[in-house]
């Protein structure tokens, strides 16, 4: 996947994005970090051939995705499912395979195959006949990755695919990708979670409105590109071996010490 | 109890109902599910226009009104894209604009209204054997459109978006789907009339879904609980000495509660067995 000098955004409104170069080979694993508006989803986008590319290039296994739409599998955020929608487990997963035998009203055998073996891997198959709205948020996030899976992708991309999940499930879940990508998946993946990227991925990109930093978490993760990033003053500490980036606490317990004592800032609130 | 069926014009409105009821309800599945409810209900009054310019040009009705049906429901997909413009208010616009014309042109040429009474509200006496045949010719090509399109439009109507960049293509999907529900909406113009249809491609698949979890069950049930209550429907209009579009969907709307009733009565049963099997 490359991008070269590119501007993308939306039809009526000026790029999100500008300035993009940006190179993932076959087999990297990426996560992509900026604050909420900084264009995580729309080059997520741009790769899918969604958003409107102003100028530059975007190649998908060497193919401009202006010329054709690329065929890669997608995880869209889960806020964005219709949890009502009367479909099982296996249904979502089979929809992987809806574009494959055309020719066929029905999923073949071979769609079957492809959509049970993923959910086996996944651990899902024994909740095939389920309701997707009656799963676990890590459960339903499987559901949505056998979905992509299904369709042999060797591009995938993942919206938030460990937002408002707890810490276990956000692990689980990375787990996974890592165990994908061992197998020769190449996943790029936007999140909010700067230190579950850190732990979990060789490579970050830092983005807002452009490329802001782009390398393994140590090198890429700095104070000065945070607050570039961010526009906030954020910590890192490295912990064995470990790169976790930290918010300033609040000095609560020190002000109450200082009033205590009747010196410092007695009027502060 | 039988004595309706003893005249002809009464079996042809039966058949005629049933089999309309019967498609409005296996497209409303679509249609409820793909959050489109206004659109019927805006398509319909929108065909009116169609159904009177038609008239006024001597265009043959089902092709003239299909087709403007269709061009409707471009325009409002079209009117939708733009940002601006939320889709709810493109059919505010679009199908307004042509159920006023069709009003237009009926008050210029007062001689149109007898005939567009039954339009309006639905007359199985209005009903004639070529009726029939185009409502059993668009039920058997939108079965075998849902049958042989299954995978590909149950993906776009679950996650329109995400199911183009599987390769599934979406924008024909919409297309067909647009000039099927146009189809459905003209052949059962004459039975259901303009203001009841609405109600008759809502009512059953929202009736089935509080039956079913599954979708393809809800597809079958749709279709049956339409089929049933469009029978149901005029059986109780000859009795009742009332419209036939209203008759069916007061019928559906039985149907409705009762299944309310049902899944309300379910979920306390299943919630009580938790408790019991919790306690022991």
């Amino acid at each position: 996947m490359e991008l070269r000098g590119a501007a993308c955004g939306y039809d009526g409104s000026p790029p999100v994005l500008s300035g993009l170069e940006l190179t993932v080979e076959r087999g990297g694993f990426v996560g992509l970090l900026g604050p909420s508006g900084a264009g995580k989803t729309t080059l997520l986008r741009t790769l899918l051939g969604a958003a409107r590319l102003f100028e530059g290039e975007a190649l998908v296994e060497g193919r401009s995705v202006r010329e054709r739409k690329p065929r890669v599998g997608y995880v869209p955020q889960l806020e964005a499912i219709d949890w009502r929608f009367p479909v099982t487990v296996e249904q979502v997963a089979l929809m992987g395979r809806a574009a494959e035998n055309w020719a066929f009203p029905w999923h073949r055998k071979s769609d079957k195959q492809a959509a049970f073996g993923m959910m086996e891997r996944l651990g899902i198959a024994g909740l095939a006949k389920r309701h997707i709205r009656e799963l676990s948020g890590g459960q339903q996030q499987r559901v949505f990755l056998a979905r992509a899976l299904a369709s042999s992708p060797r591009l995938l991309l993942l919206d938030e695919p460990v937002m408002g999940v707890d810490i276990k499930t956000r692990d689980d879940a990375l787990h996974l990708l890592h165990d994908l990508n061992h197998q020769g998946v190449t996943i790029i993946m936007t999140t909010h979670e700067i230190n579950a990227v850190a732990a979990h991925l060789p490579r970050v990109v830092c983005l807002n409105e452009s490329v802001v930093a782009d390398g393994p978490p140590r090198e890429a993760l700095t104070p000065a590109t945070l607050k570039r990033t961010y526009g906030a003053d954020l910590r890192v500490i490295e912990h064995e071996g470990m790169t976790l980036v930290t918010e300033s606490p609040h000095r609560f317990g020190a002000a109450a010490h200082s009033r205590r004592n009747g010196g410092g800032d007695a009027g502060a609130v | 109890m039988l004595e309706p069926f003893e005249y002809d014009f009464f079996v042809r409105g039966a058949a005629a109902a049933t089999l309309a009821g019967g498609l409005c309800g296996l497209i409303g599945v679509y249609v409820v599910l793909r959050r489109m409810a206004y659109v019927g209900h805006g398509l319909s009054h929108a065909i009116f226009g169609g159904a009177v310019v038609s008239y006024a040009l001597s265009v043959n009705f089902f092709l003239g009104a299909s087709a403007w049906g269709f061009a409707s429901a471009m325009l409002i997909n079209l009117a939708a894209r733009k940002r601006k413009i939320g889709e709810d208010a493109a059919i505010g616009v679009v199908t307004t604009a042509s159920f006023a014309l069709g009003v237009a042109i009926i008050s210029r040429f007062q001689t149109f209204t007898r005939s567009f009474d039954a339009a309006l509200f639905g007359n199985i006496l209005a009903v004639g054997g070529g009726d029939v045949l185009a409502i059993a010719a668009v039920s058997a090509a939108a079965a075998v459109g849902v049958f042989v399109g299954y995978k590909r439009i149950l993906f776009t109507t679950f996650d329109p978006e995400t199911a183009g960049f599987y390769g599934v293509p979406t924008a024909w999907v919409d297309a067909l789907f647009s000039l099927t529900l146009a189809a459905v909406i003209v052949v059962s113009l004459q039975t259901l009339g303009v203001t009841m249809i609405a109600a008759a491609i809502v009512i059953p698949p929202v009736t089935a879904r509080l039956l079913t979890n599954d979708f393809n069950r809800m597809t079958l049930l749709s279709t049956g609980i339409g089929a049933g209550c469009g029978l149901g429907g005029v059986y109780a209009s000859w009795h009742l000495d009332i419209a036939s579009g209203p008759s069916v969907v007061l019928v559906s709307a039985s149907a409705f509660l009762a299944a309310l009733a049902w899944s309300a009565l379910r979920d306390k049963l299943a919630a009580s067995a938790w408790r019991s099997r919790d306690r022991t």
